[in-house]
């Protein structure tokens, strides 16, 4: 087990920079999430600490030791790949024992490590089959014994659910949280699923073009966002956002109504209001003109626009609705759960 | 496309029947030659029944002098030399083909494009358009009469680089990826990953370069003087030539027999390997 520094690290392809002047602190044990859109960097930023690509510039240090010039082998890691990268000839079996082989561990340890992985993930009748004869979730699950029985100091995962139907994506990622707080191994794990981040991180790092616009716990990201891009990626249905013009502790809405924010910010500025926040108020300064109702029988999502402006916006209120397209319901938010940002940067506005 | 029609169905039937006959006449007049003495063989009409003297044809065919009043090599030496021949030029293209298609697909040196087009442009260089200079490096470096000449001039291959090449690009980087986490050298990744995964390719390889190994005719010809180092495709020929009395066609289709069984004998062993080997596309 180990911490992992990232201290100001570059990747460039040629002339092109993919990840700027990373920086980050993993603590021992801890489950972090590298989450955002695909093409943002992600991948790489995994596979240059696995030692699968090279460091353009800045340090990556395991458990204190600069790891920059190390093969992947030596870097004490294991990784379970997206299409899981199981040797197609080899059995279960000797999948898992492979790397534990080249090792040169005894044989009667590498089988007392692949019996107990297997009766962990509960692969045991599997072993002596081989990758094709088994299901998606299977060899998911082989791919992460391949990982534990190399008892690494960290554990990389890219993507490692994305090629799972949808149930056995929700049962995997659960799996896959109570294994790792039971092996407390360092983990960094990878998704563009931001439900799937929230739920599996101790703290998420969100990247967007080869930037970290935030990096912390999902609760800090989802109370404060950082910039309006975590506050859009984060949270579900996402963020609405509205240009307004903040003086005096209220934000003048298009349109004209008053919303109470807390920030002592003057000038122009981006509200941001989840739509969970929005309550219903027969007085309220945001008023919805109904486009369309998406009843999600706990909740109902209202889909419209700004009365009288062509900002759409989204609310949710609980239980059922039926209200006619294009009737107008009012909402108001409390102060604290308003965001504010600057406009130009996307920056969150803290005053 | 499946079709139902009586007629098509029996159109179809007759051509496929046509083509078997075809290629079963020849090879059975030459079981039925091997099995008649030497004066049956020459009277008209031909025999289309087996005779009696199968045992006794094979016999001389193999461990007599074979044609009677010629200075010919055994016919199971000449054998052991076309499968000596057949076997080094098979496994000496894949073992120089594998080990060039893996340093051109997973090892960055300079050059390394231009390499793979010079490899390529050997194609167009088969051993009967450099014949002579071929001929010259051989005879100066020793190599006359020896299975070495026989088989080495032979053995740098493009096509089966070209098709490793293809082979191994189809594998997944993940997979040497995987490798490399593991703990996997180069050397070890080639013989524990590409080469169970190339299983197919390698057999299907096999069989087509051991069929083009043992019929080669003109380089064996050129470069053996001695008879001990005759191969049976080009005694063949020399046995229809050789004899100043009429042609002694029992023991020259017992020779022919005896030379269509190792090509035969491989294509069957290695035929599901063979198959999966052409078809199958993903790893
Ligand atoms: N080998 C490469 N050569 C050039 N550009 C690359 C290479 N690998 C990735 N990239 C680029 O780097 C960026 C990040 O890629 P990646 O880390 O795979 O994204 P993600 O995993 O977040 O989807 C992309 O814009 C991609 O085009
Ligand atoms: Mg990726």
């Amino acid at each position: 087990m180990a911490d992992i520094q990232l201290k100001d690290l570059v990747k460039s392809y040629g002339p092109t920079e993919v990840l700027h002047h990373i920086e980050g602190d993993i603590k021992d044990g801890e489950f972090i999430v590298i989450v955002g859109p695909s093409g943002c960097g992600k991948s790489t930023l995994l596979r240059m600490v696995a030692g699968l690509e090279t460091v353009t510039s800045g340090e990556i240090a395991i458990g204190g030791r600069r790891v920059n010039e190390l093969e992947p082998s030596a870097r004490d890691i294991a990784m379970v790949f997206q299409n899981y990268a199981l040797y197609p000839h080899m059995s279960v079996r000797q999948n898992m024992a492979y790397g534990l082989k080249i090792r040169k561990l005894p044989k009667d340890e590498i089988n007392r490590r692949v019996e107990e992985a297997a009766e962990i993930l509960e692969i045991k009748q599997y072993l002596d089959r081989k990758p094709r004869q088994l299901s998606g979730g299977q060899r998911q699950r082989v791919a992460m014994g391949r990982a534990i029985v190399r008892d690494p100091q960290v554990f990389l995962f890219d993507e490692p659910l994305s090629n799972l139907d949808a149930k056995l994506r929700v049962q995997m990622r659960l799996e896959i949280r109570k294994l790792q707080q039971r092996l407390g191994v360092t983990s960094i794990y990878v998704t563009h699923d931001q439900v799937e981040a929230m739920t599996l991180g101790d703290r998420l790092m969100v990247l967007n073009g080869g930037y970290v616009e935030q990096f912390g716990t999902p609760i800090e990201l989802y109370d404060r966002p950082a910039s309006m891009f975590v506050a859009g990626f984060i949270g579900s249905p996402a963020m609405n956002f509205l240009p307004t013009e903040i003086s005096a502790g209220h934000a003048t809405l298009p349109g004209g109504g008053l919303l109470p924010v807390a920030s002592s910010y003057s000038g122009a500025a981006t509200l941001g209001l989840r739509p969970e926040h929005l309550n219903e108020d027969e007085n309220g300064p945001i008023a919805i003109e109904i486009d369309m109702l998406e009843q999600l029988g706990a909740n109902t999502l209202i889909h419209g626009r700004l009365h009288g402006t062509g900002h759409s916006i989204t609310a949710s209120v609980p239980g059922h609705a039926n209200d006619g397209i294009g009737s107008i319901r009012r909402f108001s938010a409390a102060a604290e759960l308003t965001h504010l940002f600057d406009t130009g940067s996307g920056k969150r506005l803290d005053i | 496309m499946v079709e139902h029609r009586p007629l098509t169905a029996f159109l179809t039937h007759l051509v496929l029947i046509l083509g078997v006959f075809a290629i079963a006449l020849p090879v059975w007049i030459t079981f039925v030659a091997s099995t008649h003495d030497e004066l049956r063989m020459n009277q008209a009409p031909l025999p289309l029944w087996p005779g009696e003297y199968f045992l006794a044809n094979m016999k001389q065919t193999l461990f007599g002098s074979g044609l009677s009043g010629t200075e010919q090599a055994p016919v199971w030496l000449m054998l052991l030399n076309s499968l000596a021949m057949a076997l080094m030029i098979s496994t000496g293209k894949i073992a120089i083909s594998l080990l060039s298609a893996f340093a051109i697909v997973y090892f960055k040196f300079p050059f390394r494009m231009g390499f793979f087009w010079m490899i390529f442009i050997t194609l167009m260089l088969p051993v009967e358009v450099r014949i002579l200079p071929t001929f010259e490096v051989v005879a100066n470096l020793g190599m006359l009469n020896s299975y070495w000449g026989l088989s080495i001039p032979l053995i740098a291959s493009a096509t089966a680089t070209f098709m490793f090449r293809q082979v191994f690009l189809t594998v997944p980087d993940e997979l040497l990826e995987s490798a490399r986490i593991d703990g996997a050298g180069p050397l070890r990744f080639f013989f524990d990953i590409l080469l169970p995964l190339s299983r197919t390719n390698i057999a299907a390889l096999f069989v087509i370069l051991f069929i083009f190994g043992w019929n080669q005719y003109l380089w064996p010809l050129l470069i053996t003087t001695d008879t001990s180092m005759t191969t049976i495709v080009m005694s063949i020929k020399q046995m229809l030539e050789a004899a100043e009395q009429s042609p002694q066609w029992n023991i020259i289709m017992t020779t022919a027999l005896l030379a269509m069984i190792p090509p035969v004998f491989v294509v069957i062993a290695m035929q599901k390997l063979f198959v999966q080997g052409l078809t199958e596309t993903d790893k």
